[in-house]
């Protein structure tokens, strides 16, 4: 989960000890609680000019940091020494900090462009935040296969043609273990958070037989290969596959047919905030319009922002599917859960016989 | 007083030396014997004989031999030339053959990529001369010639070193009394690199032995060495310390006895003089 972000952290470390630094010049200025938000975000996952924009329409200061993986971002919230007033964090962290009551119910009724955000999104939420009380969605996205048109005889739609011999050597692999169990569990019919030893075998030995086809297995070089026309077919996260088909015009994304993995970032408000009007503003100002554009042209992510969507030209959603699945593409994608230290450990063991094998 | 003074000029490299050899040796020694909940537990020294870690210990082995002896077969002809052409030690050709260490080695494993890659380079070459491209990416061979690659120096310098020591009157001597090019280089040449020989071998086969990197950047994370589980066990989302510094300590302690017996056979057969 956390490696689909490795690339865009690596960008901004700099950045990260730049927030760092802020955030103890921030400690300075937290007697006047109500005039200032401090927020916590991802890095690089925001367009920082509309948080100036915020400042002069509202008079509330935006103190805002970044952080680097989910755990980091726990690690520093639980320490307690900066009091955030809004996190935005992967879906099986809200899962966790929803189920540890570490945050506050969210007033929608107070936010005049909450309507903004689809009800499709709603839903998809509901899976770490149940009656959806506590999140706000900010940025989703999908697994699939990124593929050459040039390099493959008809277009895949099933996970099934990554088993293909026909693409011996033509095929990456995601090079973590969550991720590469994904196509064996969907195909299999199984849940990918299943923790039943049994399926997880049966889908290890199918990635077995498939390892003798692939070329490689990796991370944040996946793009750069594709990009390159290194392989006839790759399994990618959707950010990073628009951005692929941005460098090279014959790449393309697909969903395939059997279902995959959709994960979604969502903000929400920790328990121990000084600001809870601030931050509910602060989301509100995020959900409308002509805002939450400028930030989705900037990071270009899926966005769950409908009056954002409506604005976008027919020919854009088509050209670029990763970011503007069809519709029904979420209903056939789950999102990862949590699954616990034993069920984590058995993963990690089967992941080491696959790169023994 | 004598005494005193040269342990001063040592102090600084003893501080060194503790903070970050002794230190990091016992944190290891400590993890190793230990678990999650600190009690003391044998699993992460018995871990190594797992199959998950053990077939990853005998690729290392056996790719690290193979590095070895590839450096060592380019290197020893192409010392002898150099020291018979190159009276002087800071000559210009032997610098040409060092000249890659001045730049950091992950560029330069970059660079292999770069070459290596379906359409990289040497295919693109090969295409030129209309050859059928050949796909060396992601495989062994490339991970081996990538470690044989960044590891030449250590292995071409000592024996280098060793080889323009040797006193030319001895040869000469040698060529008087009737010897042949190839008893000279059994008899003279070979007895008397020896020591050059062995750190040169030494130095390419200890790290190649741990290499990781340049797997991970050649081989596609398909090639999975001892040094990949040693590292993952460090780095990945589920970290086990504890593990990790079990199979370093196997590692260290493997490594340590190939080494004894490895003098051990060097003694018997140089002593003996039978070469």
């Amino acid at each position: 989960m956390i490696q689909k972000y490795t690339l865009k952290f690596k960008a901004i470390s700099l950045l990260t000890t730049a927030a760092l630094l802020l955030a103890s010049c921030g400690k300075g200025t937290e007697k006047n609680a109500t005039d200032q938000i401090v927020v916590f975000n991802y890095g690089d996952y925001i367009d920082r000019s509309i948080l100036g924009q915020f400042e002069k329409e509202t008079g509330i200061k935006v103190v805002y940091e970044e952080f680097l993986t989910p755990e980091a971002m726990y690690t520093k919230y639980k320490n307690g020494t900066v009091k955030y007033d809004l996190i935005c964090c992967s879906d099986y962290m809200v899962d966790k900090m929803v189920k540890e009551k570490e945050v506050k119910e969210i007033d929608y009724n107070s936010m005049e462009n909450i309507g903004n955000i689809g009800d499709t999104y709603w839903k998809v939420s509901e899976s770490f935040d149940k009656g959806h009380k506590y999140n706000v969605p900010y940025f989703w996205g999908t697994v699939g296969i990124l593929y050459n048109t040039t390099m493959v005889d008809k277009v895949p739609e099933s996970w099934n043609d990554l088993w293909d011999s026909h693409y011996k050597n033509n095929i990456i692999m995601q090079n973590s273990v969550r991720d590469s169990f994904i196509p064996p569990l969907v195909l299999d019919g199984c849940s990918i958070n299943t923790t039943d030893e049994t399926s997880l075998r049966k889908a290890l030995e199918a990635l077995k037989e498939q390892k003798s086809l692939v070329q490689s297995y990796l991370v944040d070089e996946v793009r750069d290969d594709m990009v390159n026309e290194q392989a006839a077919m790759a399994v990618i996260y959707s950010g990073e596959a628009s951005l692929a088909s941005e460098y090279n015009e014959d790449l393309e994304y697909v969903v395939p047919e059997e279902g995959s993995n959709v994960w979604m970032d969502s903000w929400v408000i920790p328990a121990d905030g000084r600001n809870y009007e601030g931050a509910v503003k602060f989301l509100d100002f995020l959900c409308r319009a002509d805002i939450a554009e400028k930030n989705f042209e900037y990071v270009y992510y899926s966005t769950p922002n409908e009056a954002v969507l409506d604005n976008i030209d027919e020919e854009e959603k088509e050209e670029d599917t990763a970011i503007f699945p069809d519709d029904n593409v979420l209903d056939r994608c789950e999102m990862f859960t949590y699954l616990g230290p034993e069920a984590e450990a058995l993963y990690n063991r089967l992941w080491k016989e696959l790169k023994v094998y | 007083m004598k005494k005193l003074g040269s342990m001063l000029l040592a102090g600084p490299y003893i501080i060194w030396m503790v903070l970050f050899t002794i230190i990091p040796l016992c944190l290891i020694l400590y993890n190793a014997f230990t678990n999650t909940d600190g009690n003391f537990t044998l699993d992460n020294i018995t871990a190594i004989t797992d199959y998950v870690n053990a077939k990853p210990l005998f690729l290392s082995l056996s790719m690290s031999l193979v590095v070895t002896l590839t450096c060592f077969l380019l290197s020893f002809p192409l010392a002898l030339v150099l020291s018979k052409y190159s009276k002087n030690k800071n000559s210009i050709i032997v610098m040409v053959f060092i000249l890659p260490m001045w730049m950091n080695f992950m560029l330069r494993t970059l660079a292999w990529r770069l070459i290596l890659l379906n359409n990289g380079f040497l295919n693109k070459g090969l295409g030129i001369l209309g050859f059928d491209p050949v796909y060396l990416m992601n495989t062994k061979a490339a991970v081996i010639l990538g470690t044989a690659y960044d590891y030449f120096p250590f292995m071409l310098l000592p024996i280098y070193n060793a080889l323009v020591k040797i006193d030319k009157d001895v040869i000469n001597a040698a060529k008087d009394l009737g010897a042949t090019s190839f008893v000279i280089l059994k008899r003279i040449m070979l007895p008397l690199s020896l020591p050059g020989i062995i750190s040169g071998i030494t130095m390419v086969f200890v790290p190649s032995m741990s290499e990781f990197v340049i797997a991970d950047m050649l081989g596609g994370n398909k090639v999975y060495l001892i040094g990949n589980v040693i590292e993952q066990a460090f780095n990945s989302g589920y970290a086990d310390v504890h593990l990790g510094s079990g199979l370093s300590l196997s590692l260290m302690v493997l490594i340590i006895i190939s080494m004894v017996i490895y003098k051990l056979f060097d003694k018997g057969e140089g002593g003996h003089g039978i070469w």
